[in-house]
């Protein structure tokens, strides 16, 4: 028990110093040459103060010091979690629903702005969840299709005047174009050498948008894109149908959870299907999944096509609710978001990328506060969760496949 | 045994882009029979199973099943033909359940009926599996893990299997139990069996007839029996 706890100080003054080296020449480091001290000890303390409370009741809680104060909590917690398991499955999504429904009736502006944008990182990392989670294809240029699928809107409604209901199939439609146009080119590479072939394709696309000023009037962008429109009838004389606009956010909002709602749904049908049992084939083992009958060409241009088909669709919704698109929302830090998100989460566990999104889309905002050295925090933040969760936030868990199998395994021990 | 050979390879040439690994292998095996190739370490062996399989495609030479030239029939077109191989080194799906490698192994059938039978029979032959059924195939041990790979090559319901070193790693008395296994297959589906091995002491004793492979050529060609006894292979691969 001794040992341990100097292994524990020893750890963490090792990590305090290499915390201190890191935070000097950040902090102290001046462009006029000057080296000052202070600044970087008054960070440092104060991490310092509230890093050391936490070990202390790590080891506190390790050494049962205070065990009558903390057993009651932790009986509390785990009779709390017996009641939320001898809950059914299905009243929790009943629950999660009603929140779902609810959230922009008792929320703000600013709330649901940031709702519709993890609504819309759902959808994302749903799609890039097919390639890089169940097929294994490390992509890094994913958000070009998501590209491709908004300025397929901005471009046809402002040209053509076409409305989002038209354009919104042929978002997808475009970017699953894009998806084999990349595809197919890099179906026999692997690993690291697809990640920047794919890296090179996606930042192809943004500069190809940036660059194209009579289509896409370059890094300008397009403004005056029409919002998303509804027909609703009305009843004057006769019947007829009016135009509604949907520009308020929280109508926008229920468009949107529909297509996360049906992208969710979408790849855990895909996932628990045959196609989803190919792709994890390739992804454990290409030859392998070969030499089994899996047409291991088909099956990854299809996870290509079908990853960017929810990029596009999610695309088209980001520039009706924008209203404006420009080269710049779709750069290479955006895929790299979006990958984070689906690794974080959990790579290819459906429930852990939806946490994942949520987790990286809320944390920037939570840390507002810390201004300046927000990204820094959120890049502390998820080291950590890295280090605590390796395998994400809610690692996949194995599907468990017909029942049927092992029913039939019982009766058969018993006859033997 | 048949006139008739079942798969036949014709001055096979083939490798991986300049290096050339099988300098014109021939080489038949009939219905019903194990076939034995054995060869040192680096002779061609896997690639030979992986031409055939065509996974590496030969620069030169034909590949005929059943009668059929397969040099230009993609890899995945094989196991729907009765052509499956047991990769060197087992190459399980790690991370899928064992139910899981099993039911991929079925990936062309569409038979549900024919499927969940063959899955009662492989787990009638590897009990073990069954137990197992809901562990990721990663998590078996080694012997487990070839019995595996062995029960999804089945579920492809193969007339020719290709063997890829089953004894690779393997304890001696695991060794034993999966060529008793293989054997039975053998006996009773009829399923012809090219095993290759570097075992050729054990290879030899379970098939009926053997080639051995020096170097991307076949050297010699006999019955397992005499094989077994000619001085030359003692020396060379029974160490004696
Ligand atoms: N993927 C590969 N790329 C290049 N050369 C290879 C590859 N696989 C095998 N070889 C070479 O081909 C030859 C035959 O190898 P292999 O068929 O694996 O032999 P064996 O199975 O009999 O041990 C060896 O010289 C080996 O180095
Ligand atoms: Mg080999």
């Amino acid at each position: 028990m001794r040992q341990e706890y100097k292994k524990i100080w020893k750890n963490y003054a090792v990590g305090m110093a290499w915390l201190l080296g890191l935070l000097w020449p950040m902090l102290g480091i001046h462009p006029d040459g000057t080296l000052t001290f202070h600044r970087t000890l008054t960070v440092w303390l104060y991490i310092f103060a509230g890093s050391l409370i936490c070990v202390l009741f790590y080891i506190t809680k390790k050494s049962r010091i205070l065990s009558g104060v903390t057993d009651p909590l932790v009986n509390g917690a785990g009779k709390l979690s017996d009641i939320s398991k001898a809950l059914p499955t299905s009243v929790w999504m009943v629950l999660l629903f009603v929140f779902l429904l609810v959230y922009p009736l008792v929320n703000g502006r600013y709330a649901i702005d940031v709702a519709i944008s993890v609504l819309l990182y759902v959808c994302l990392g749903m799609g890039l969840n097919i390639v890089v989670g169940l097929a294994g294809m490390l992509d890094l240029g994913y958000i070009a299709f998501y590209g491709v699928g908004a300025y397929t809107y901005a471009l046809l409604n402002v040209a053509y005047g076409l409305s989002f209901w038209l354009c919104l199939p042929l978002a997808g439609c475009f970017a699953c174009i894009a998806g084999c146009l990349v595809g197919y080119p890099t179906l026999n590479m692997r690993g690291d050498y697809l990640a920047i072939v794919t890296m090179g394709f996606g930042e192809i696309t943004r500069i190809v948008l940036n660059n194209w000023m009579s289509l896409t009037n370059g890094p300008n962008g397009i403004l005056g894109i029409k919002p998303i429109s509804i027909l609703i009838p009305t009843f004057h004389n006769t019947m007829s149908f009016e135009t509604f606009w949907v520009k308020k956010l929280n109508v926008l909002y229920y468009f949107v959870l529909i297509l996360a709602v049906i992208s969710v749904i979408a790849v855990t049908r895909l996932r628990n299907s045959r196609i989803g049992r190919a792709w994890e084939s390739i992804r454990e083992d290409e030859t392998a999944a070969e030499l089994m009958g899996v047409n291991t060409f088909r099956y990854k241009l299809l996870a290509y096509a079908v990853g960017a088909v929810f990029a596009g669709l999610a695309g088209a919704f980001f520039a009706a609710r924008m209203r404006f698109v420009s080269p710049e929302s779709f750069t290479f830090i955006e895929s790299c978001m979006v990958l984070c998100m689906v690794v974080l989460g959990g790579m290819g566990s459906i429930p852990g990328i939806v946490l994942g999104v949520i987790v990286l889309i809320a944390l920037p905002e939570v840390f507002r506060q810390f201004a300046l050295y927000r990204m820094l925090v959120f890049g502390a933040a998820m080291i950590i969760i890295m280090l605590f969760k390796p395998d994400g936030l809610i690692p996949a868990k194995r599907l468990k496949i017909q029942a049927q199998y092992e029913k039939k395994g019982e009766t058969d021990t018993n006859v033997s | 045994m048949s006139a008739e050979p079942i798969l036949e390879l014709k001055d096979v040439h083939s490798g991986y882009g300049s290096i050339k690994a099988l300098k014109g292998i021939s080489l038949k095996a009939y219905p019903g029979e194990i076939l034995a190739i054995i060869g040192a370490n680096g002779a061609g062996k896997s690639t030979t199973l992986m031409t055939i399989c065509g996974i590496v495609h030969p620069d030169q030479g034909e590949i005929f099943y059943k009668g059929k030239k397969i040099n230009k029939i993609p890899a995945q077109k094989l196991p729907p033909m009765g052509l499956c191989q047991v990769p060197e080194g087992r190459r399980i799906f790690p991370r899928l359940t064992v139910e899981e490698n099993l039911i991929l192994g079925a990936f062309y059938r569409n038979d549900r009926a024919g499927i969940d039978k063959d899955m009662e029979h492989v787990y009638s032959l590897f009990p073990i599996l069954k137990e197992r059924s809901r562990q990721q195939g990663g998590t078996l041990s080694g012997g487990e893990q070839q019995m595996l790979a062995l029960a999804r090559a089945l579920m492809t319901k193969p007339e020719v299997l290709l063997l890829d070193e089953p004894s690779l790693g393997l304890a001696p008395i695991i060794v034993q139990s999966i060529f008793d296994i293989i054997a039975d297959i053998n006996k009773n589906s009829d399923t012809t069996i090219i095993l290759v091995e570097q075992n050729a002491n054990l290879a030899l004793q379970t098939a009926q007839r053997g080639y051995v492979l020096e170097t991307g050529r076949i050297t010699l060609e006999d019955d397992a029996e005499s094989l077994l006894n000619n001085a030359d292979i003692r020396k060379a691969y029974l160490g004696e």
